[in-house]
């Protein structure tokens, strides 16, 4: 792509009021014509729609396929109306240093703000194609310059604090990053879908032979009879039986299309439409606390909810809640917080924080003997919770007087900052050189002289502040227990023991928490001076920076002493246990991929019960391992999944996004099974595209997840029901439509194949034309889509009972390639009986009163009369759940085939629309004749009554699970849902809970000038700079654990 | 309105809680168990066979009786002569006899058969104008095109009644005589009109009507088609208003049959006088016919047919044996789930997880 500056077009963008749609009016429909017409479906019935225009062809009339096909373009067209807006390139704004605040909370939910500039130079660009990253270079006067997110300005960002600025449009429409980062799923399509295209070509081939059939015979009938028979029908000139049997090939096409319908199509998503609304709908989805209905983003799939086999989850976000709740911690050797007092007893009552006028109102906590501590004065206690006001990256925000807001990238140090606030250290503010605590409610300032930032090595971080105005360094610091252990000062060695003791026996990590442990050390004034001065000149230093500040980090955090540990709670989500037993009872594999440590990814495996204690053998796979990473590629993958199918439970640890959707493809290709992805965050963006299936959390973790997802609710233990429920009934149901289709149009169909052996090969019909064409689209339409909307075969409660009933969609049972040859089967059986029945009973008959029933127009009636009582018999046989509208439905649509055919038969519509209507008086004239009823009679026993025997002896002999539920059903009454049982406590084994969800640099951040110089805008704080935001970059957000290593995956 | 306005605020966007949106619509679930299924299978086996005995009973009381004449006695000779094309317009007419054991009680209805015609082929059928036979006038002139190549004739004029149905008019006429035991020949007298759908004659068909015109100056400007001998207004010489396009036997063959085996009513039997007041008495019959149908283009074979009717209609046997048949089946059917079900189902061992 080539834009020169003379194109450039200066657009305002205060409401980002660009258009660059598609269409307009007069192209509309010229153009969205032709997209319809490269789908091959449109095509096709374009093709027979041509054909039929061919006089020597035309076998029917031209509306019997122009009907439906222009009703199915009208409802795709009012689909397609839609209209885009553009990409930006940022080319100035009304802010200083041409800065640009923006939000993104439509794209990914995000609230803080970014940041954009813009280049100050202009000239000619070139950009590379729109792949989702946008690189280009910009050239003035031969000087080049990189382009990269930061100028560029994303379709879906608004505005703030900025009056205006000047873009420059680089992608249009569908090109721009929000549409080609969520187009990818819009092509995901079902395995039903597969194997539709599958058998449609398989009928195509079938239709074929049909119609060679047909014209070979043609071809010897012209030659026998129809040379024979020219006295009375001349052949058309230049017409001898070869060319004869060739058209009508072509009018045998067109007359047994129907095996083919279009209508399919637009069924089927009908169907899956409205089986996607039911989860929008569906109360027990909705999540009341942050008003979240479920939501079916992707209305194409749901059939595939019901044939799950695999399930990869993230955990954090997902499994956990991602709220960090201060639970307990150890001070000098002193344990706090137990929930249960000695007794076994639940400590219920919550400590009032009312002392503390800046305390925040939703801490909870349950041990009175801390604030008690606290407030007598207890040095190391108060110590304890200095350190935690201190030693961290949380940045204050205090819009009114009091009232507080901590924006923590991590909520571990957004809980343990709040949990210091309330014990009586607020954390008050920070400048880049000083942080103001109010102690005991005595307002103190720190100078703050370093901050050792935390990384992925080192697992720790530590601050240096000093005392003002005594003047008094100290270095605080707190880190994974391991790690701190080995820098304490030997004088600790008791109460590192004692608090050692408290991680394990008390078993913090056990129970999922998340433990650090907290250490200080006062510092000598000339050492530190020392000491900063090399650390002044190491940060500053060109190469090996890294290298040398370690060290110095290195050398100043030992001896430390240590203060105690604090423990929190990593909560799950509400019935994670649960539903994860639930799913493993309908044979669904779970998959834990997280990019969080193996300790936490175990902790969490063991409470929510995907581990237990009695599974001896427990292996990890970590990503983050040179074998981890290794096993991914080629050599080892299949090594890898056998490994891991042979598993009950396979959680992958530290893996990077690209390898959680290599994970999910891994199985995906070897395992042919279906997947799902569930997720909440930007690194699981990925992973959920990757899938068959992709399901977002709509938690607190932003919309990207959300956004590329093709289902979303609010809570993880939603998903059974989503399965369990809604995706066994959308397969139950999809297949019962498809195997119903297949039937009533082959049986219509075939029909038409057993007249031709009595009407020369000619390519007549059976039945009157508007029964052709109203056949798919009016009378059987309704019945058999209320059957596919409502159809249940047995109610939710025994679908959670009895989770087994899952199992026939992972095995693909209702509908596969042997069950539309049963289906073929049957339906060949019926037209035989529909056809030769009424002919046997027809052909030397005459009406009561001598005159004629024998006549083609007669048999038209009978024979379709007969078709549409067999096919809905049939329909009736297969609907297991008759709520008042499928009633409605079967009726209605008997009635108002009579209806229709009586009005249409009518003499009023033969004199308005002669030729149109030829069929004047045949339905008045036979449907008064007894033997045609007992012909209607006769065939519908002859094609019912097989299928019931056949199906009864199945359910005597070879029940199916759902034959079971049902016969069950019926003698039970409703289950009672099944008792919520308590979470069984778990064995106390030490599993280190060590959990430091921060990612690196926050440190840099809060010293540097940059972010502070601005004053706080009105709202929020722009704290956190970002590039750009993680849609755009797919990269890991904040407040999240994952890899270190820079994100390369796109998704594949 | 209240509903809606406590939706509002936190829970605004918490689904509805009808039956319909959760999916609880009150509903029947019907099982196939063996309490319905072989009660049914009895008794619909039961039905079948009472329907099957009635049915028969109502057939046998019927009577027909079929004469082939294509080239039966002395027809051979105008079968001869309508092989060839040429003889045309030459008159053919021959007598086949045949005679009756027992007397037809009731109204008989004569008939003609043809076989191996195909009426139902799709060119053939579509070779028609039902405008014009409705009588619209723009029609009558301007036929449609589907009639091709029976549309105008070599002069350019329009036909009337277009199109190949039309033209191909079975045009063999019959008379019906009763020879009675003393040798005494009585005309049999039929009925020749009325034997159309009262549709057809009434709607579907229709001369075109101008004020102060004959029908003959109706149809003026337009020809008849190229195989008949008369034109359409003249169709029947003795019943005026039964010519053109309302003409019975135009009509009847107009209907097109559904297979190539088919007959067409010809007439009624009219029972006012003796010695038919109560129907055909036994003894012998001929039948003089005018033989101008050629069908040995196309191998087929014309017949008449003499039958009398039930409420059932003709004498066609297949649905009360296809009736007992079925009965049969379904008893034998209900038998085997009966024994089934005894043995397998009855004790729920295989309903058991």
């Amino acid at each position: 792509v080539f834009l020169s500056v003379t194109v450039m077009s200066f657009l305002l963008l205060q409401n980002n009021a660009i258009k660059t749609s598609k269409y307009n009016i007069f192209t509309f429909l010229p153009l969205n014509l032709f997209e319809q017409f490269r789908r091959l479906a449109n095509a096709y019935f374009l093709f027979l729609f041509i054909l039929q225009l061919i006089p020597q062809i035309s076998s029917l009339s031209w509306f019997t396929t122009a009907v439906p096909l222009i009703l199915v373009l009208s409802i795709t067209a009012v689909k397609d109306a839609s209209d885009d807006i553009a990409d930006l390139l940022l080319l100035s704004s009304s802010e200083p240093l041409n800065l640009v605040y923006v939000e993104t909370a439509e794209l990914d939910g995000e609230t803080n703000l970014k940041v954009k500039q813009a280049l100050t130079v202009t000239g000619d660009m070139a950009s590379q194609q729109p792949s989702g990253q946008v690189q280009g270079t910009l050239t003035v006067n031969g000087q080049t310059y990189a382009l990269d997110n930061d100028k560029v300005l994303l379709r879906g960002c608004t505005l703030r604090n900025t009056e205006w600025c000047f873009g420059l449009v680089i992608f249009g429409g569908p090109d721009t990053k929000l549409m080609q980062n969520s187009g990818k799923t819009t092509f995901k399509r079902t395995s039903i879908d597969h194997l539709m295209n599958v058998l449609v070509l398989c009928i195509f081939g079938f239709l074929a032979s049909m119609c060679t059939v047909m014209a070979i015979s043609n071809a010897i009938w012209e030659v026998r009879e129809g040379s024979v028979f020219t006295a009375f029908l001349p052949r058309e000139p230049g017409v001898d039986a070869a060319l004869s049997s060739f058209l009508s090939f072509w009018s045998y096409v067109i007359v047994l299309n129907t095996v083919v319908p279009i209508s399919l199509y637009v069924s089927v998503e009908i169907i899956r439409l409205g089986n996607s609304f039911y989860i929008d709908w569906d109360r027990k989805m909705y999540y009341p606390k942050n008003d979240t209905p479920a939501q079916a983003r992707t209305t194409t799939l749901n059939e595939e909810l019901g044939q799950i086999k695999y399930i990869f989850s993230d955990k954090t976000g997902t499994l956990t809640q991602n709220i960090m709740t201060f639970n307990r911690c150890s001070i000098n050797g002193k344990g706090y917080g137990e929930l249960f007092d000695f007794s076994g007893q639940r400590n219920t009552d919550k400590v009032d924080f009312l002392w503390n006028h800046l305390a925040d109102p939703k801490f909870i906590f349950h041990d009175h003997s801390l604030v008690e501590t606290v407030r007598a004065g207890n040095p190391e206690a108060q110590a304890f919770f200095r350190l935690l006001a201190l030693c961290h990256t949380v940045m204050p925000e205090e819009k009114k007087e009091g009232e507080l807001n901590y924006q923590a990238q991590s909520p571990d140090e957004g809980a343990l900052v709040t949990a210091a606030r309330n014990f009586g250290f607020v954390f008050r503010s920070r400048t880049p050189e000083t942080i103001t605590v109010v102690e005991m409610g005595k307002q103190v300032t720190y100078e703050l002289l370093a901050v050792l930032d935390f990384n992925n090595v080192r697992k720790r971080m530590s601050v240096i502040g000093e005392r003002n105005p005594e003047g008094k360094l100290t270095l605080y610091c707190k880190g994974a227990d391991t790690i701190i252990y080995e820098r304490l000062h030997p004088s600790c060695n008791k109460l590192m023991k004692v608090t050692t003791d408290h991680l394990n026996v008390r078993d913090y990590a056990g129970d999922g928490l998340r433990t650090l442990v907290l250490a200080y050390k006062d510092l000598d004034e000339d050492y530190m001076d020392d000491w900063k001065k090399r650390h002044h000149e190491a940060s500053t230093a060109m190469d090996g920076r890294e290298e040398r500040l370690d060290e110095l980090y290195e050398e100043i955090e030992k001896d430390l002493q240590l203060l105690g540990a604090t423990a929190v709670e990593d909560k799950l989500q509400d019935g994670v246990p649960q539903t994860i037993e639930q799913l493993a009872k309908a044979d669904i594999k779970i998959w834990v991929l997280t990019g969080d440590k193996q300790e936490t990814a175990e902790n969490i495996g063991y409470s929510c019960n995907m581990l237990r204690e009695e599974m001896k053998d427990v292996f990890i796979v970590a990503a983050n391992t040179a074998e981890g990473a290794f096993a991914l590629e080629k050599d080892l993958q299949l090594e890898l999944l056998r490994t891991a199918c042979m598993c009950q439970t396979v959680i992958c640890c530290r893996v990077t996004p690209l390898q959680k959707a290599q994970v999910v493809q891994l199985v995906k290709r070897y395992k042919q099974a279906v997947t799902l992805a569930i997720g909440d965050g930007a690194n699981d963006v990925s992973m959920i595209k990757a899938a068959h299936i992709g399901v977002g959390i709509s938690g607190q973790e932003g919309m990207q997840a959300v956004l590329s997802s093709d289902f979303s609710f609010a809570q993880f233990r939603y998903l059974q029901r989503l399965l369990l429920v809604h995706g066994r009934w959308s397969y139950l149901r999809m297949c019962k439509f498809l195997r119903y289709f297949f039937y009533k149009n082959f049986t219509f169909t075939f029909v038409h194949f057993w007249y031709a052996f009595f009407c020369g090969f000619s390519a007549q019909t059976v039945y009157d034309e508007w029964f052709i064409t109203l056949y798919n689209l009016v009378y059987t339409a309704l019945p058999v889509l209320g059957m596919s909307l409502f159809d249940q075969d047995v109610n939710d409660r025994w679908s959670f009972q009895y989770p087994q009933l899952y199992s026939p969609g992972q095995l693909n049972l209702y509908f596969n390639k042997k069950a539309f040859v049963r289906c073929m089967m049957h339906s060949c059986y019926s037209s035989l009986i529909l056809f030769f029945i009424p002919w046997a009973a027809m052909y030397d008959t005459v009406r009561d009163d001598g005159k004629d029933i024998a006549d083609y127009q007669s048999f038209a009636l009978l024979a379709q009369t007969c078709l549409l009582v067999v096919v809905n018999i049939q329909l009736c046989l297969d609907t297991h759940y008759w709520t008042a509208v499928n009633q409605f439905f079967v009726w209605g649509s008997l009635a108002a085939y009579f209806a229709i055919t009586f009005t249409m038969y009518s003499n009023g519509m033969f004199l308005i629309f002669t030729s149109a209507f030829p069929f004047i008086g045949t339905a008045r004239n036979s449907l008064n004749q007894p033997n045609v009823w007992l012909t209607i009679f006769l065939t519908s026993l002859l094609c019912t009554l097989p299928v019931v025997a056949f199906r009864f002896i199945l359910i005597q002999l070879w029940p199916t699970i759902n034959d079971k539920m049902r016969h069950k059903v019926r003698k039970e009454a409703l289950p009672a849902p099944a008792p919520r049982r308590l979470p069984t406590r778990r064995i106390s084994t030490r599993r280190s809970g060590y959990a430091f969800s921060h990612s690196q640099g926050y440190g840099d951040l809060v010293t540097s000038r940059r972010f502070l110089l601005k004053k706080p805008l009105k709202s929020r704080l722009a704290l956190f700079t970002q590039t750009d935001s993680p849609l755009a970059e797919n990269q890991p957000q904040h407040y999240r654990t994952i890899a270190e290593e820079p994100e390369e995956a796109q998704s594949p | 309105m209240g509903k809606e306005k406590a939706k509002s605020g936190s829970l605004a966007r918490r689904p509805d809680n009808s039956a319909f949106k959760q999916q609880r619509l009150p509903a029947w679930s019907p099982m196939l168990t063996a309490n319905t299924v072989l009660p049914f299978f009895y008794f619909m086996s039961l039905i079948c066979m009472l329907l099957g005995v009635w049915l028969l009973l109502t057939v046998q009381s019927t009577q027909e009786i079929k004469v082939d004449y294509t080239h039966a006695g002395e027809c051979n000779v105008c079968f001869e002569i309508r092989k060839n094309m040429s003889n045309a317009g030459e008159s053919c007419i021959c007598t086949v006899e045949f005679s009756i054991e027992k007397p037809f009680k009731g109204d008989v209805f004569f008939y003609y058969g043809l076989q191996n015609f195909h009426q139902n082929l799709r060119r053939y059928m579509d070779s028609r104008d039902d405008a014009q036979m409705v009588g619209w006038k723009e029609n009558l002139k301007n036929p449609s095109i589907y009639c091709e190549p029976f549309k105008k004739d070599q002069n350019g004029l329009p036909i009337a009644p277009c199109g190949a149905v039309a033209n191909s008019i079975f045009n063999d006429s019959f008379t019906l005589t009763y020879i009675d035991s003393s040798g005494t020949e009585h005309k049999v007298p039929l009925l020749r009109r009325g034997i159309t759908w009262y549709t057809d004659k009434n709607v579907k068909f229709r001369n075109p009507k101008v004020d102060n015109l004959t029908l003959a100056q109706v149809f003026e400007g337009t020809t008849k088609p190229l195989y008949w001998q008369k034109p359409v207004y003249e169709l029947d010489p003795h019943q005026a208003t039964n010519n053109g396009f309302i003409n019975d036997d135009l009509i009847v063959w107009m209907r097109e049959a559904a297979f190539p085996n088919f007959k067409k009513l010809y007439g009624i039997l009219y029972r006012a006088n003796k010695p038919f007041t109560k129907g055909l008495p036994a003894g012998n019959y001929k039948i003089e016919i005018s033989y101008n149908f050629p069908v040995q283009y196309f191998r087929g074979r014309k017949q008449v047919v003499l039958t009398t009717l039930t409420w059932f209609g003709g004498q066609n046997h297949f649905l009360p044996i296809a009736y007992l048949v079925t009965s049969s089946l379904i008893l034998l059917i209900a038998v085997v789930l009966t024994v089934v079900w005894l043995k397998f189902g009855k004790n729920g061992k295989n309903m058991e997880e």
